[in-house]
């Protein structure tokens, strides 16, 4: 749990750093390459990762239920 | 006179027709319009030799062979605000070893079938920056069902720097009891002998059900850092509820006694993730993510991957990746012939044991402007491969196909 928080007040201290961006200073912010999402292709191995591991969730992808994975 | 009449009849069609454009392009807006079509598919093939079905000896190859379309279709209504279906099916099947054991004598079914359609709808709100979404899902194969409802809220900042975004994820679940052979009540009016649809069976219509249910509240922010960099923490809130085990894994205990695998009936996770994206350059982008993730069943894990695509004209790329996980056992995991009767939960299931796994591989992804292959309406393609190893001595190795129709 300690190390939870420590990742929420480091995702904090980097929110606090950012700075100011214009829609016409995106370019590379919106290359299809820089999803903040997982990859439509990655379907596959996000699936049996949920099968084979204990843990899932925090990826956009599955966390349990839905299917006989864990 | 005649350049003022000109000049009238020029501003008359003028106006005229740009309010004709406008409502022609209105009434388009509302028609319904395909956004994009996506195929899937995947193959994948696993061998290691600690097979749950067994008591964690054993068999444990399985294949698999998946296959899914998602279709993307969109329009405006009165309002102007955006709506976006996206109807997916997917199919797929499966093959596995250790399943033909369920019966002693080997004679199970080792094939499976699973169906999963499911339907979202989202509505996108320019003005406020709101997005407010609903979906459902259904998947079926032999031993299990689920029913699922989604329900999504979402708000962009001002300068469409950050965007929140709140999920509800409930799946009503029901597990099939079929239970290895030897342990079957005498009084189970059925014969069945698979943990699939095989033989001997009756269709399953009289094998009683028990029920699973989870609820999952979904928390995702992302936020601009810079023009090269932007970051993504997310985290689930998920319980579980009900029969959580599967019915056909054995546990072996140490005096020789076979039982069916049990587990305690609810479930508390919390994994907590951070996505950071980097251009670096005009061609190099780091991808990398870290999830910690807790469970009350005595799970805690770290799970920490980089990608690294290369740009090789800005229509292709390569990516190399890389994935490292970690995770604790289980409080109610041991191996083959080790817990006692003393133990109140039990399981030799190695997706619970304590191991470290490495998964690396590469993706190519082609997505020229005049189509792939030339072909119009063919936007992407992607192929993936991916080699996986667990300290268990499990390994698998997957493959992946994604086409995009716009």
């Amino acid at each position: 749990m300690k190390k939870a928080l420590a990742l929420f007040l480091g995702c904090g201290l980097l929110l606090g750093a950012c700075t100011s961006v214009k829609p016409y200073q995106k370019s590379r912010l919106n290359d299809s390459e820089m999803q903040l999402s997982a990859r439509r292709v990655e379907k596959t191995e996000m699936s049996f990762q949920s099968y084979r591991e204990a843990s899932s969730g925090a990826n956009g992808g599955k966390t349990g239920g839905g299917c006989g994975c864990n | 006179m005649r350049k003022l009449c000109l000049s009238v009849v020029g501003m008359f069609l003028l106006c005229f027709g740009s309010h004709a454009q406008s409502s022609s392009s209105d009434y388009k807006n509302m028609n319904l319009k395909v956004e994009d079509v996506n195929i899937v598919s995947g193959y994948y093939s696993q061998t290691g030799n600690h097979a749950a079905v067994t008591g964690g000896i054993g068999n444990q190859a399985v294949t698999d062979v998946s296959n899914s379309i998602d279709l993307k279709l969109y329009n405006y209504d009165i309002f102007n605000r955006k709506h976006s279906y996206n109807i997916e099916v997917g199919i797929d099947h499966h093959t596995a070893a250790s399943a033909q054991y369920v019966s002693t004598t080997g004679a199970s079914r080792a094939g499976g079938t699973r169906f999963y359609p499911s339907f979202n709808w989202q509505v996108e709100n320019e003005e406020k920056r709101t997005t407010f979404g609903l979906g459902a899902s259904f998947s079926s194969e032999y031993t299990y069902h689920s029913y699922g409802l989604n329900i999504l809220y979402a708000k962009r900042s001002k300068d469409q720097n950050r965007e929140f975004t709140a999920k509800g994820n409930l799946f009503l679940d029901a597990v099939k009891m079929v239970e290895p052979s030897e342990l079957r009540p005498a009084t189970t009016p059925t014969i069945i002998t698979s943990a699939s649809r095989g033989h001997g069976d009756d269709g399953g219509e009289n094998i009683p059900s028990s029920g699973r249910n989870t609820f999952d509240a979904s928390f995702a922010l992302s936020q601009v850092v810079s023009q090269r960099m932007q970051v993504a923490l997310l985290t689930d809130g998920v319980v579980q509820q009900g029969y959580l085990g599967l019915p056909f894994y054995r546990t072996y205990f140490n005096d020789g006694s076979v039982h069916i695998e049990n587990l305690p009936s609810s479930r508390f996770k919390l994994p907590v993730g951070l996505r950071l994206n980097y251009f670096l350059g005009d061609r190099i982008i780091l991808k990398s993510y870290y999830r910690y993730y807790i469970d009350n069943w005595g799970v805690k894990s770290h799970t920490v991957s980089f990608e690294t695509p290369f740009k090789i004209t800005p229509f292709v790329s390569i990516s190399p990746f890389y994935r490292y996980y970690i995770q604790t056992a289980a409080n109610f995991f041991a191996p083959y012939g080790v817990h006692t009767a003393a133990d109140q939960y039990y399981a030799s299931d190695y997706d619970y044991a304590a191991f470290s796994s490495n998964n690396e591989g590469i993706n190519l992804r082609l997505a020229p402007t005049n189509g792939v292959f030339g072909a119009k309406g063919f936007s992407a393609l992607e192929l993936r491969y991916g080699h996986y190893k667990q300290t268990t001595g499990l390994q698998a190795n997957s493959i992946s196909l994604n086409l995009t129709f716009k």
